[in-house]
């Protein structure tokens, strides 16, 4: 009860209300116009998108590109839930069918495709999201590839606010937990951590399952939010972008896919300006990125040799 | 009984497409173990070269395939020093994240110059002959095909087997370290395989271009993809298994598409991957390594 209170813990529960509260009273000062809104939008199902997967492939190491295909089974879920039972619980009743629906085919793949390590279990885990877009595509309820329209949006600041820092605080506090631990043990060193009587198959499907889940309440999120669904919207590209946010915010670091989400969608919104070669520029970015990330490594590592060998030049000879 | 062997011959061009561009991501795979995902927009870089230079330079066939390989490998190699080279010690995920940027690159700047709508590759390429023996047709362009990919891959046997460089390949693939302090170029190995693999991607590109007629900017994903899913399934790093590979998927989705329904045949092709890398992830012709701790 003590640490529940502690100051840290009060500082920030103060700062996320603040922070609910402002961008409340510029929306309903009208400050904030539509365009605005649909960022925020964005930025709060990618923040829960980025942090479910920084779960599985930041925290516990296990290298996912199906994201986008968890995504897609809450949003349909979600939206047939919503355009098909009409009361005022659909919503909530969407939103969980559509999680635990998700979670439990996290459940059902990650117990045969977790066996796979690295490259691998990246191939799997995008075949599963590739299978999922195309059984979409062909299904007649789900409407094949012109997919769902008319949804009702249910999703608003309020609720977007509540799902997105009620995942982050989750997942911190899972990772915080022992379990947490456990599955941070499989990522330093899986062979390890088995001898040290973790069971590794457990946790490592633990994990596949929480991020399924939230992945599942981020695609109910955006199914009310934006209207319209189609298989398109969750096809490799989607992951992808996920992925993007995790790496450059950093592995294992939900503060930095916090920031990353945040990031991404200001750029994405300059972007749009240049529609011609916002691609492009999207992809130079990605791959400069990269390799800058990788350059600043690198030389880091020869800066701190440099030092040892001045250490051992000025204390070695002794 | 006729259908049956009518599907498995448009099977076996199609596969022998598919296997052109598994026997890059093998290579590059086996080599610097890393999922080249640019290796499928290679594929349509070639389709579109080999589409210039017969459309507006009147080229024939075999000419157009060989610019269309000689500009991709040159384009592989480039792509390689720039964006691969500086992250071969970097963690996989970089690496992979690298090569979708690339990609995706590709495809961009292709639509950007060549604008995103479907181009046709005009008819009579290819002579427009067809037989029929017993009831089954086969085409000058398949036949064509299927030449071209044997051709290339006795070729390329040829290279990695008999030649200095095809020894080197192995060797480097074998153990980066080992070869180095041999005093092989690990860097230009790389940069060998890496023109090959390309060169072999742009051959079949053409090839597709000149089998469907229509090309367009982002036709490499999914034949990029699949051509993965066969290098997996033959076993990753081994060139027979990616030969191997290829016609079974193409096989497997000719069947599919004309047994069952077409609109599954995507959704086939995967599910043979998941099958694979959970019954035996190293492939067909793989050999199981144990796990060093």
């Amino acid at each position: 009860m003590k640490q529940l209170f502690s100051f840290k813990n009060l500082k920030y529960s103060a700062c996320v209300v603040a922070l609910f509260g402002v961008i409340q009273l510029l929306i309903s000062l009208n400050i904030f116009d539509d365009y605005y809104q649909i960022t925020i939008a964005t930025i709060c199902i990618n923040i829960i998108l980025a942090v479910s997967l920084n779960l599985i492939a930041g925290f516990t190491g296990q290298f996912s590109l199906g994201h986008a295909g968890f995504m897609s089974i809450g949003a349909y879920a979600c939206a047939l839930i919503t355009l098909n039972i009409n009361s005022n619980y659909s919503f909530f009743l969407g939103i969980f069918v559509g999680a635990i629906l998700s979670a439990l085919l996290g459940f059902v793949i990650g117990i045969p495709t977790l066996r796979l390590k690295g490259d691998y279990l990246a191939i799997a885990t995008l075949g599963m999201a590739e299978i999922i877009k195309i059984i979409a595509q062909n299904l007649e309820f789900t409407g094949g590839a012109a997919g769902l329209s008319d949804i009702p949006q249910y999703t608003n600041w309020v609720w977007l606010f509540f799902f997105t820092a009620g995942t982050v605080v989750v997942i911190k506090n899972f990772i915080n937990s022992s379990h947490g631990r456990a599955c941070v043990s499989i990522r330093e060193d899986e062979i390890a951590s088995e001898v040290m009587g973790i069971n590794t198959t457990k946790y490592k499907v633990l994990a596949f399952v929480i991020g399924a889940f939230f992945a599942g309440i981020a695609g109910a999120l955006y199914s009310t939010y934006f209207y319209v669904i189609n298989p398109g919207l969750f096809g490799f590209l989607k992951s992808v972008d996920i992925l993007v946010i995790v790496v450059i915010g950093g592995m294992g670091s939900i503060r930095g896919s916090i920031i990353a989400s945040i990031l991404l969608a200001i750029v994405s919104t300059y972007l749009q300006d240049f529609p011609e070669i916002r691609m492009i520029l999207y992809s130079l970015i990605l791959v400069v990125v990269m390799l800058a990330r990788e350059f600043i490594k690198t030389k880091k590592i020869n800066l701190d040799i440099l030092n040892i060998k001045k250490y051992i030049k000025t204390n070695g000879a002794r | 009984m006729e259908q049956f062997v009518q599907q498995l011959i448009n099977g076996l061009s199609l596969g022998s497409i598919y296997a052109l561009i598994a026997l890059g991501y093998t290579m590059v795979y086996g080599i610097v173990k890393l999922i080249n995902f640019a290796h499928g927009d290679i594929f349509m870089v070639g389709a579109y070269v080999g589409f210039v230079s017969i459309t507006y330079f009147n080229m024939g066939f075999f000419p157009a395939l060989l610019i269309a390989m000689l500009f991709c490998a040159v384009l592989g190699v480039v792509i390689e020093k720039v964006a691969y080279k500086p992250l071969r010690n970097a963690s996989r995920i970089t690496a992979l994240i690298t090569a979708i940027g690339v990609s995706l690159l590709l495809e961009y700047v292709v639509m950007f110059f060549a604008k995103a709508g479907v181009r046709t590759y005009p008819e009579n390429v290819l002579p427009n002959l067809e037989m029929t023996i017993l009831g089954v047709r086969i085409t000058f362009t398949q036949v064509c095909i299927f030449a071209v990919t044997i051709a290339l891959v006795i070729l390329l046997q040829f290279i990695v087997h008999k030649t200095r460089v095809g020894k080197a390949m192995r060797a480097v693939s074998m153990d980066k370290d080992a070869a180095q302090l041999m005093g092989i170029n690990v860097n230009n190995t790389i940069s060998v395989t890496f023109a090959i693999g390309s060169a072999l991607a742009g051959a079949a590109g053409i090839l597709v271009g000149v089998y469907y007629n229509s090309i367009d900017p982002l036709m490499g994903i999914i034949p990029g993809l699949k051509a993965f899913v066969a290098a997996v399934f033959g076993g990753i790093g081994i060139i027979p298994g990616a030969m191997i590979g290829g016609f079974s998927i193409g096989a497997v989705e000719t069947m599919v598409s004309g047994y069952g329904s077409s609109l599954y045949k995507d959704a086939v092709a995967f599910a043979i991957l998941i099958l694979v890398l959970i019954v035996k992830p190293s492939g067909l012709l793989g050999k199981n390594t144990r796990e060093k701790v």
